[in-house]
Formats: C-alpha cells, sequence, structure tokens
C-alpha cells in the first residue's frame, strides 16, 4: 500500500494500487523489448551506410587541424577508396596557395557566345557525377537590353548565338566577404590566401545553409555518391578540389586550384573557344587580367549585396 | 509490492536513490492507461518506425530520394523544423500569465506549456537531423569536440539556443515533478529565476531561427526586418492553439480540473496575436506588391504562381483562409461558451495549420523560387520526406503524452501556491 504523495493534508486520492505488479511489468517489458527489436530492424538499412564509412574516416580531423604526416595518410586513403570504388588510380595533391597571389576572373559578356564548352570542360575536369550532367558553371541567356536575370534563361537550346541574345556565364565569385563562409556551422568551409574559398568535404555535415547563402547558385550538393566510369576519372586530383566528393556534402568551384596552383590555367578557360575567358594573378601589374579590370568598362554581378567578388565581366 | 511506485518516507533519503526511483515511477505511471491510451502509443510507435526506416533509408541512399534539389535545397524538413521552434516558444504564453501576471488558475497547469516545449524541440533536433546530408558527422557540431563556427554563423546561435531552452524547461519540469514526488514544497529558489529567463529565452530561440532566414541578402523574400516579429506573432497563435487543443482533451479524458480559467486565457491571447500577424502579412504584402519589381517575384510564386509554375498557390491560399476563418471566429465573445467547445477547438485547429502551412512551406519554399539566378524549378516533397517528418511527429507527440502523463498526479492536485 502507497501513497504518491505524503501531505496527508492535500486529501488526494492515491496512485491506484497496482494490481499484479510483477506481471504488468513483464507485459511492458516485453512490449518495450519489441518495440527496441522493430526500432533496430527499422534502421538497418543504416548498416549498409555504416559499411562504407571507415573509422579513421569518422574521427578524421578538420583540414587546417591536420598534421603533414596525418594528412599523408588521409590522401593515401582517399586514393586508395577512389581504387576500390571507382576502379581508377588517381594521385590527390595538397595545393597549397602560392604566396603573393590572388586569383581573379573575368569574363568578356561582348564575346561570349553561350556555346557551352566551360559547361563541358569543369563537368569532366572536376569528376562531376555524370547521370546528373553536374558542372559549376551555369549559363543564362539574357536578352539584349537588360541585365535583369529575370529574363534570362539557363535552359536555352538551339544554334547559338541568337541574334538578340547575349550571354552571362556564372559560377563561383571567389567573394571577398563570402556569405557561404560565414553561414558554415563548423568552417567546413573557408577563404583560403590567394582568395580561393574551398570546402573540407571530409568535414561539410551536409546541412546546405552555405547554399542557401550564396547569391549566385555557385554550390552543388551531392544528393547521391557520384558515378563516373573509371576511364573518365580525372586522376589529376587535389585534396580540396576536384577529388571524387563523398555522398551528402556541399562542393563548389575551385577556380581548378589543382591546375592554378600548379600554375596552369582553369579547365573552363582553356575550353573556351572564344577567348571570352581571362584568369590571373591581380597582384601581378604587368598581368593581362591587371589591364582588363583597370581599362574596361567591368561589370559586377550583384554587386549591391556587398559579397565583393573576384570575378568580374566585361564589355568591349 | 515493489520498489518503483513505492515513493520515500522520508525527506533525508538521499537523492542517489530517490531521483532513479523518480524516474521509474514517472515511466510506469506514463506507461499505465486505458484501451485507448494504448491504442494511441502504439499507433504512434507505429508511425514512427515508419519515419525511422525512411531516414535510415535517406542516409544509406543518399538525399537523392528526397525532392530537394540544387535550386531548392530545404524542404519539407526545414519546414516543419521552423514551424516546431514556434511551437516550442508558444508554451511560454502559459508561463508569462502564470509567472509575471500571477494567475493562480495558470500556474496551477503552467507545466503544460512547458512540457509542449521540451517536446517541440525535441522534434526540431530531429528535423535538423533528418535534413543533415551527413548525420554521421554531427559531432562536428559540438561545442568543443569539433569547430563551432560561433558567433559568425547564426545556426550556431540556434543550436545554443535550441539546447538551452531544452535544457531549461527539462530542470523547471523536472524539478517541479521530483519536488512533488518527494512531497516537498519546490524552493521558488530553484526554478523562479529559470522561469524568467525561459521567458526571455522563449523569445530568443524564435527571433534567433529567424535570424538564420532574414540575415541572407541574396534571398529577398527572407530579407526583412518583419521576419522575427512575424515568426513571434504566429508562433503565439500556433502554440497556445495546440496547447487549448490539449487542455480540451484532458477535461474529456483526466480528473485533471480547474482547465477552464486557463483556456479562457489563452483564447484572449490567441485574439490578440492572430490579429497581428495577419496585419504583419498585410503589410508585407502591401510593401511587395506595390512596390512591385524583381524582388517580389517570390510572393508572386507564393500568392499566384510565377511563369506557369504554381505548386504552392493552393497551400498559400488555404492557410489565408484558415487563418482568416479562425480570426473571426476567435473575434467572436461566443466562442468560449462550453456549448460552443467543438467549435472553439475548430478554431485552434485551423489556426494551427493555417501557420503551419504559411511558416513552413509557405516562408521556406518561395525563398529558392526564383532561384539566386532566377530560375523557376520547384519542389513537392517526395513520400520519404513525408514519412520522416509524420515519423518525427509521431515521436513528439510520444514524447508530449508521457510527460503529460507523468505530470498528472501534479496537475490532479493544484499546488498550494508554491510561490508566495
Amino acid at each position: 500500500m502507497t501513497t504518491i504523495n505524503e501531505r496527508p493534508e492535500a486529501g488526494n486520492r492515491e496512485l491506484p494500487i497496482v494490481e499484479n505488479f510483477s506481471r504488468r511489468a513483464a507485459v511492458k517489458g516485453g512490449f518495450a523489448t519489441l518495440g527496441a527489436a522493430a526500432f533496430v530492424a527499422a534502421i538497418s538499412p543504416l548498416r549498409h551506410a555504416a559499411q562504407n564509412t571507415s573509422a579513421a574516416e569518422f574521427l578524421q580531423k578538420h583540414y587546417t587541424e591536420l598534421s603533414d604526416e596525418q594528412k599523408a595518410d588521409v590522401i593515401a586513403r582517399l586514393e586508395a577508396e577512389t581504387k576500390k570504388n571507382y576502379g581508377a588510380e588517381v594521385t590527390i595533391g595538397d595545393d597549397r596557395p602560392i604566396p603573393g597571389t590572388k586569383f581573379v576572373y573575368a569574363i568578356n559578356l561582348s564575346v561570349c557566345n553561350g556555346n557551352g564548352k566551360c559547361v563541358e570542360a569543369c563537368h569532366k575536369e572536376n569528376n562531376h557525377d555524370r547521370a546528373t550532367h553536374q558542372s559549376y558553371i551555369r549559363i543564362v541567356e539574357m536578352p539584349k537590353g537588360t541585365l535583369d536575370m529575370e529574363q534570362g534563361s539557363t535552359t536555352y537550346t538551339g544554334v547559338v548565338p541568337k541574334d538578340d541574345k547575349f550571354y552571362l556565364p556564372v559560377q563561383c565569385q571567389q567573394c571577398d566577404e563570402p556569405p557561404c563562409v560565414d553561414v558554415c556551422p563548423v568552417k567546413a568551409t573557408w577563404k583560403e590566401e590567394d582568395g580561393i574559398v574551398v570546402v573540407d568535404y571530409n568535414w561539410c555535415i551536409g546541412c546546405r545553409y552555405c547554399e542557401a547563402a550564396c547569391p549566385y547558385h555557385a554550390r552543388r550538393f551531392n544528393w547521391k555518391k557520384p558515378e563516373v566510369p573509371a576511364d573518365q576519372v580525372n586522376p589529376d586530383q587535389s585534396y580540396l578540389s576536384n577529388r571524387i566528393r563523398p555522398v551528402g556534402v556541399v562542393e563548389k568551384c575551385t577556380y581548378c586550384l589543382h591546375r592554378t596552383r600548379r600554375g596552369r590555367l582553369p579547365a573552363c578557360l582553356e575550353a573556351c573557344p572564344t577567348g571570352a575567358r581571362v584568369f590571373g594573378n591581380i597582384l601581378d601589374e604587368d598581368s593581362n587580367i591587371r589591364w582588363i579590370l583597370d581599362n574596361k568598362r567591368v561589370y559586377i554581378l550583384k554587386e549591391e549585396l556587398g559579397t565583393k567578388p573576384a570575378f568580374f565581366y566585361y564589355f568591349d | 509490492m515493489s520498489s518503483i511506485s513505492t515513493p520515500p518516507t522520508t525527506d533525508s533519503t538521499s537523492h542517489i536513490t530517490s531521483y532513479p526511483r523518480f524516474i521509474g515511477r514517472s515511466l510506469w505511471l506514463a506507461t499505465e492507461g486505458s484501451f485507448g491510451f494504448y491504442a494511441w502509443m502504439t499507433m504512434l510507435t507505429a508511425l514512427f518506425l515508419v519515419g525511422a526506416n525512411a531516414w535510415a533509408h535517406q542516409v544509406a541512399g543518399g538525399m537523392i530520394s528526397t525532392h530537394m534539389t540544387d535550386h531548392v535545397s530545404w524542404g519539407l524538413y526545414i519546414a516543419n523544423f521552423t514551424f516546431m521552434v514556434g511551437l516550442a516558444a508558444g508554451g511560454v504564453m502559459m508561463v508569462i500569465p502564470a509567472y509575471l501576471y500571477h494567475d493562480r488558475k495558470m500556474h496551477d497547469v503552467v507545466i503544460i506549456g512547458e512540457l509542449l516545449a521540451v517536446s517541440a524541440i525535441v522534434m526540431c533536433l530531429m528535423f535538423v537531423v533528418a535534413d543533415l546530408g551527413r548525420p554521421d558527422r554531427f559531432w562536428h557540431l559540438i561545442p568543443g569536440l569539433g569547430k563551432f563556427n560561433f558567433p559568425i554563423s547564426m545556426l550556431t546561435w540556434d543550436v545554443i539556443v535550441l539546447n538551452g531552452y531544452l535544457v531549461l524547461n527539462l530542470h523547471i519540469c523536472g524539478y517541479l515533478l521530483y519536488m512533488r514526488f518527494l512531497g516537498r514544497q519546490p524552493n521558488p529558489v530553484w526554478y523562479v529565476p529559470f522561469v524568467m529567463l525561459s521567458i526571455v529565452w522563449a523569445i530568443s530561440i524564435h527571433t534567433v531561427t529567424a535570424f538564420l532566414y532574414c540575415g541572407l541578402g541574396g534571398r529577398p523574400f527572407w530579407n526583412t526586418a518583419l521576419l522575427a516579429p512575424r515568426f513571434l506573432a504566429s508562433a503565439f497563435v500556433s502554440g497556445p492553439s495546440f496547447i487549448i487543443v490539449t487542455m480540451v482533451l484532458m477535461k474529456k479524458l483526466t480528473s485533471v480540473q480547474g482547465l477552464e480559467q486557463p483556456i479562457a486565457t489563452l483564447t484572449k491571447i490567441i485574439r490578440v496575436t492572430i490579429l497581428i500577424n495577419l496585419l504583419m502579412v498585410a503589410s508585407e504584402l502591401f510593401t511587395e506588391f506595390y512596390t512591385g519589381g524583381t524582388h517580389v517575384s517570390s510572393a508572386k510564386y507564393l500568392f499566384f504562381g510565377l511563369h506557369g509554375k504554381t505548386a504552392l498557390v493552393p497551400w498559400t491560399w488555404t492557410a489565408i483562409g484558415l487563418n482568416i476563418t479562425a480570426a473571426c471566429l476567435f473575434l467572436w465573445p461566443g466562442l468560449l461558451s462550453p456549448k460552443f467547445r467543438l467549435l472553439l477547438v475548430a478554431a485552434c485547429l485551423m489556426a494551427f495549420v493555417g501557420t503551419w502551412i504559411e511558416k513552413g512551406m509557405g516562408l521556406i519554399i518561395p525563398g529558392f523560387i526564383p532561384s539566386t539566378l532566377h530560375e523557376v524549378v520547384e519542389y513537392v516533397p517526395s513520400m520519404l520526406e513525408w514519412k520522416v517528418s509524420v515519423g518525427v511527429w509521431a515521436f513528439g507527440l510520444m514524447v508530449f503524452t508521457i510527460a503529460i502523463k507523468a505530470a498528472l498526479p501534479t496537475l490532479r492536485q493544484p499546488a498550494q501556491s508554491t510561490d508566495t
């Protein structure tokens, strides 16, 4: 015989006396066990996911906190995984910024004819998922006489250039005030000394806040595991750029840092047949890009947002 | 006779032994009930399991099984999350009358609002986890262990305020229930300061959640100073609505007394908040449509469709219809008469669903349509997303039901004015 409340003055009814306590306890215990078992069965697909994640990957530290030795281990592991999962022999570099370099990009809108070669080159260079035709570049076909993207189209077809249109390729603007970096809750994305905004694909938690924050539609999420046939994998890779990304993380244009930090040009520029694209180090006073920015009429996309892009559009 | 159901007989019993017994007894009580109760819990368990299974598939196969895209990169999960934060904050509308205006009757049942806050925050956290592409890396978000981008990222603020609010409410409810279990008078020093803090904190969780969106310059639809006040106004509609329905049910199903006056107080609160909410919607609409230009595109999409794409339009007008009907009903003085009880419940449900649409899908989706490059890519949740969302709701309702059950003895014997 028990009471719940020891205060007699409350005059409350005692708790209903539990009859056959042990029987009821057994029944409840039975149902709890059943529920737990059903829960384990319900989440069993997770076992599959767990098999694809090694303990080393799970415990891996943030890129900026890895020692050289740890980086080497991580890269060796990633290369082995690419071999195992994609059947491709790749080398993953750890390309760091070149001191005294600040990369900027410019596109001549008077020349670009919307042929889309840059989109395709990006797709191949950066080991994008083949089925979804992923690329870091989108081209907006705009009617002449406006810069209002509301009137543009990214899904244009047919022979280009059309007489009444001009073409506006958009990719990551590598902003000096990047909203995507500010919003990341885990510092999985940051701006490096040469101006390139990078993502640690092994640290990103996949919340996609950066996708919401970016005003240029520059970020992509890996909604599924990227599929690239072994013979099409670009083996020339870097940890912070075009290595094949894991599922569930965000990625973006890195100005092809695996090329540009080794003295080469971005793949989109090399692929451009019109010569509309100019890339270079703005700190170099004799550079082509410096001359263009000093002498041409330059347009900055969504300049009013204060993101300070390192990407410029110009006209002849 | 087991020790689980036996409360301690003296105050000198150590907390080390009495606290586990308190937990055990609460759990035991919470799982006692009628056939209807067991049917309800079984149904919720089944729905939760369906959701858990769907989520496991999503994690295993990637989020391709949702209908989110790079254009609309947040969907039903974040919509529900946003609404849930409001529901959690809404519970404070019981706390304010109880503690700031010393409304005795409200004070007796204020724990309902606090338990709702706990359940809603649990659902919030589950919706955030459901939205993560890499839930296995959740630990990167834990301050100290991971890399916490505080104070720059508003999401880190949200992590802090949501978990803080959860802990605050767990402490308040847990302390009061435990003291009741021990048969002791709760010591105001141990909970009243926390209650006061929780009032400010409730405002903060919804303000910070609004700041998540309204700080993004690239999304004109969200980039408005009115967002945080609107969030609060709608939270003070949805929260009290849910609590009124809960109380009406408790009147029917339990022997808890003294619910009539709190129901009336909450109804009077909704009368004001629902109008403030509608006023702010109208103000927003005027600014958008009278100004015109490209930044009105999202609102156009929401209300009328854009370039022939109209997926959200039926939702929007349903929400407006529900909200306005509910507002009219709440304004009618007769609504509080006991013979119109069902009408009151209907008004609450309308306000609740109306707010859910308005602050869920109606807020999140137009932020992405048109996209930042002005592409119009529509979003309709996939079956998997619905399953996961229903699963989270079911789990939250389970937590709420169990919590209310455990608190019933307290509610049956209103405290003899604990704070004098």
